[in-house]
């Protein structure tokens, strides 16, 4: 099944994985983005990090869709507070690496489908209940079982038993519950209270990448009652238990900070947020506490931040798009983010197989002028892409061989054109297909343009008139054009960015794309020991794709933000969001 | 009198019922679905998705839904948001800004709308009255996102005046810059209807008679004049209140105010059927009740008018 689609997603973790300072150095090359290179990122790394702060830092928010259940929140403006509530197993740094946050370690058998987990000693929550094996496994269970409706249920399927506790879900989605059904993962094994084990449904070698995410965040033990919607028994008499309603209206967490007092969650204006003293933590705040201020429209969020009352913004409205940088300066954020543009010619169309494709792919890709089409179209909000990821992944290369194919030559692409054509003379027109319910027709005019302009061929657009339409004619391999793909990572690894898209048998693979020499690079990457080290390979089966071009890609779309006079030690995670215990003030 | 009151009152039962159906229908025949929506753009688990849409009786047909609505509002419990919260807590909690900024933009358009309007009118074709043609004609013609974001940017962010936002806190000194936006177009309608009024009624025959028999200017303005040529401006002001509260949206949206309109905006974008109709249900109420008091108004200033 793919959980995974293709725009930008809503859905996204509010982690804090930071940028590296050098692949922002490298990043900007995209218009008026380049002038951002020194911005708050490597202002904040001069100001030194560790620097220790008592000012109140207001950020921007927006109401949480539901109340701050972590296995409940799938969308970002829940996220990014739960984040600062809660403590997971792992958490990402500001380098795009996966830290150990309440896990003190968790490893791996040989084939990668066992997982021990040794929690830290001596954690409790904020309300003094201990953080053991118990308040993970107890969480995870409630989040997994489809008859607890939670949100993020599904991302708990890897583990072994998902399938099984809701085979009867599956079976028919209307299912009641009844007294002796499975309502726990069998994957899940106590062994004492500070050590686990997670047993998966399949070898599953990066999995301690993705338990950064807020599904995977524990849950205390005075936050279950009996279900009494559902009051039914295990096969061992065990009621059933949820998250008390309540909880979620004041939810009391593990992480750096806590509630400020009962209620400090006002609906629709903002939420107060104190350091949390129990919290002992790698992630030790760096400020007095947080604000997020809950604001609709965005042109009040930069109004806001220019009168002051702001601190940081992860969003600027289109209307400022070229006037924030003048208006902030050194504060304006544009750097590139973490949603990958492209677009995909199935190699079953004609001419696009063998030799020949490749040459017409290679051709096509160096006759798409990106950069000015970033700085035209976008406003210097996209940065051209120069991989198939996002600068904001640990390992990121700017320099992969053979990516000299993502720059604009129109020599290279007419020989290119030429070379192909002496193999098989090129007919008809070109033609990009594209969802017509969003605005993705300007840039592929554009792209289609440029190619026209270079190649001399025919092109043309074709509209689709949604998304879903789109997407069908996609999955049914029935698309008889190249069309626009876009992706964005669900855990920061180089790995989600390739083997869902290009794997063979991927689950997204729309172009059917198949490489062993790709995939066993895949592979390999996944059991090395850190980021670093498994992105050499995952860069060395890049070197494959920029030959091949099962797509091409386009840009990336940036993080564009800004930060007020008051506050330095910005740094902005994965997820775009600012890592916000970073975030220092002096009051 | 009082048969009369509680005539109008009774009147509202139906409009009541009619008002929360229409709006029911039309939440409900929004496109897309709120469940799917939910999920973002991930795939949806038809198990979850299923439980909560039993949760909320969106798996009934619509006019099961609409009575199992009701019978929630006759025992007070007017549902819950797809977030978990009671609508009665999300009503509480936006009226008492709204009616706070409503009232607040009243005052605004009443006061200044009446006071230039009376000058302009009795000094009809002078400079005043000129003045302050071209300047309802501009408050008129420039949309009030306009007004809004200059206003922010000149008294908010050059010169730090007022605040921007008003966020949580919710204050005289906050609201003042919204109310005034809000009450800008209908106060230009004041002053032109007040102006043309007063012009109209001072040179009628009664106005020139207690002008014939002596009696002071100021006698002549205040007892004849006024109490006359505001009957109109009162009409408008009382059925303004209900548009005053209902069409805060983009007033509320721009200075961040926390109310039924931003509040309204919220549900209608997350197809919260219950929210949507308990909000705009108790607009359409406002809306009652603010005509009504119009209409007593009326036999009050003008004692040949009887209310049966």
């Amino acid at each position: 099944m793919t959980r995974r689609t293709h725009t930008i997603r809503r859905a996204r973790r509010s982690a804090a994985i930071g940028l590296v300072a050098a692949a922002a150095m490298a990043l900007t090359a995209c218009g008026s983005g380049a002038k951002t290179t020194s911005s708050s990122t490597a202002a904040a790394g001069a100001s030194g990090s560790g620097g220790f702060t008592n000012g109140i830092v207001t950020l921007r928010g927006g109401e949480p869709q539901n109340p701050l259940i972590p296995t409940n929140t799938n969308e970002v403006f829940g996220a990014r507070i739960e984040t600062n509530l809660f403590a997971g197993l792992v958490y990402y740094d500001a380098d795009g690496e996966t830290q150990m946050d309440a896990a003190e370690s968790i490893t791996p058998n040989a084939d990668y489908t066992v997982f021990t987990v040794k929690l830290r000693s001596g954690m409790t929550f904020d309300n003094g209940d201990p953080v053991d094996a118990d308040s993970f496994i107890n969480a995870w269970n409630f989040g997994a079982y489809e008859g607890n409706a939670q949100l993020c249920a599904d991302f708990f399927q890897p583990i072994q038993g998902y399938k099984e506790e809701n085979a009867p879900f599956e079976a028919d989605s209307n299912y009641k519950p009844k007294d002796g059904d499975v309502v726990t993962l069998s994957g899940l094994k106590k062994v004492d209270d500070l050590d686990f084990t997670i047993t998966m449904a399949q070898a599953t070698p990066d999995w301690p990448v993705h338990l950064g995410y807020n599904a995977y965040d524990p849950l205390p033990k005075s936050a279950f009652v009996k279900n009494t919607t559902t009051p039914i028994t295990d096969a061992a008499g065990n009621p059933l238990m949820t998250v008390d309603p309540a909880y979620g209206e004041n939810p009391v967490g593990n992480g750096p900070y806590k509630l400020k007092g009962q209620g400090a969650w006002q609906h629709n204006v903002k939420i107060d947020l104190v350091p949390s003293k129990t919290y002992d933590g790698p992630r030790k705040p760096h400020n007095g506490g947080l604000t997020y201020e809950f604001i609709t429209e965005l042109e009040t969020v930069y109004s806001d931040l220019l009168a002051g009352n702001l601190d940081v913004t992860d969003e600027i409205p289109e209307s400022a798009f070229t006037t924030f940088e003048s208006d902030l300066g050194s504060r304006a954020v544009n750097l590139a983010g973490t949603n990958f543009q492209s677009f995909t010619i199935p190699s079953r169309l004609p001419h696009f197989s063998g030799q020949e494709g490749q040459l017409r792919r290679q051709a096509l890709s160096y006759a798409i002028d990106r950069a000015t089409i970033c700085k035209t179209i976008f406003n210097g909000t996209r940065t051209p892409a120069k991989d198939f990821s996002s600068p904001l992944m640990a390992g990121y290369s700017a320099n992969i061989p053979g990516n000299e194919v993502l720059s604009y030559n129109p020599t290279k692409a007419k020989q290119l054109w030429a070379q192909a054509d002496a193999i098989s003379k090129w007919s008809g027109t070109f033609e990009i297909a594209y969802n017509g319910d969003s605005s993705h027709g300007q840039w592929v005019e554009a792209v289609l343009n440029s190619i026209n302009q270079v190649l001399g061929i025919k092109t043309a657009p074709k509209v689709y008139p949604t998304f879903q339409a789109m997407r069908t004619d996609v999955t049914d391999r029935k698309i008889q054009t190249a069309f626009r793909t876009g992706w964005q990572a669900d855990y920061p690894s180089i790995y989600d960015y390739l083997a869902p898209l290009y794997g063979t048998g991927g689950g997204s693979n729309d172009g059917d794309y198949s490489n062993t020499d790709f995939d066993n690079l895949l592979t390999e990457g996944l059991k090395q020991k850190t980021a670093d080290e498994s992105a050499v390979y995952y860069n060395q089966a890049q070197e494959i794709l920029m030959k091949e071009l099962p797509a091409i890609p386009l840009w990336v779309q940036n993080i564009v933000g800004g930060s007020s006079t008051k506050v330095s030690n910005v740094k902005w995670g994965w997820d775009t969001v600012p890592i916000a215990y970073l975030i220092e003030k002096p009051e | 009198m009082g048969w009369y009151i509680g005539r109008r009152l009774l009147q509202m039962i139906p409009v009541f019922l009619g008002a929360t159906l229409l709006v029911y229908a039309m939440v409900f025949l929004l496109p897309g679905d709120p469940i799917v929506a939910m999920f973002g753009e991930r795939q949806v688990n038809a198990a979850v998705a299923n439980q909560l849409r039993a949760q909320y009786h969106l798996d009934k047909p619509f006019i099961i839904q609409y009575l199992l609505y009701l019978k929630g509002v006759v025992t007070g419990n007017f549902g819950m948001s797809y977030s978990g919260r009671p609508v009665s807590q999300i009503v509480a909690q936006a009226y008492p800004v709204t009616v706070k900024l409503a009232v607040m933009a009243l005052c605004i358009e009443a006061i200044f709308g009446v006071v230039l309007g009376v000058i302009a009118g009795l000094r009809r074709g002078g400079w005043f009255d000129s003045t302050a043609l071209v300047l309802s004609m501009l408050l008129i013609a420039v949309p009030t996102f306009v007004m809004g974001f200059v206003l922010q940017t000149l008294l908010g962010i050059k010169l730090q005046w007022l605040p921007v936002t008003v966020g949580g806190e919710v204050s005289v000194k906050s609201l003042l810059m919204p109310a005034f936006v809000l009450a800008g177009v209908s106060m230009a309608y004041v002053l032109r209807l007040t102006r043309n009024s007063v012009a109209e009624v001072s040179t009628a025959d009664y106005v020139r008679t207690a002008t014939a028999k002596g009696l002071s200017r100021h006698t002549v303005v205040t007892k004849h004049i006024l109490r006359n040529s505001l009957i109109p401006v009162v009409t408008f002001l009382g059925a303004d209140l209900g548009n005053l509260m209902g069409g805060a949206i983009v007033t509320e949206g721009i200075f961040n105010v926390p109310g039924v309109g931003n509040a309204l905006y919220q549900a209608i974008l997350k197809s919260e059927g219950s929210t949507v109709v308990s909000l705009v249900t108790i607009l359409v109420l406002v809306f009652i009740i603010a005509n009504l008091v119009v209409d007593l108004l009326y036999a009050a200033l003008d004692p040949r008018i009887r209310l049966v």
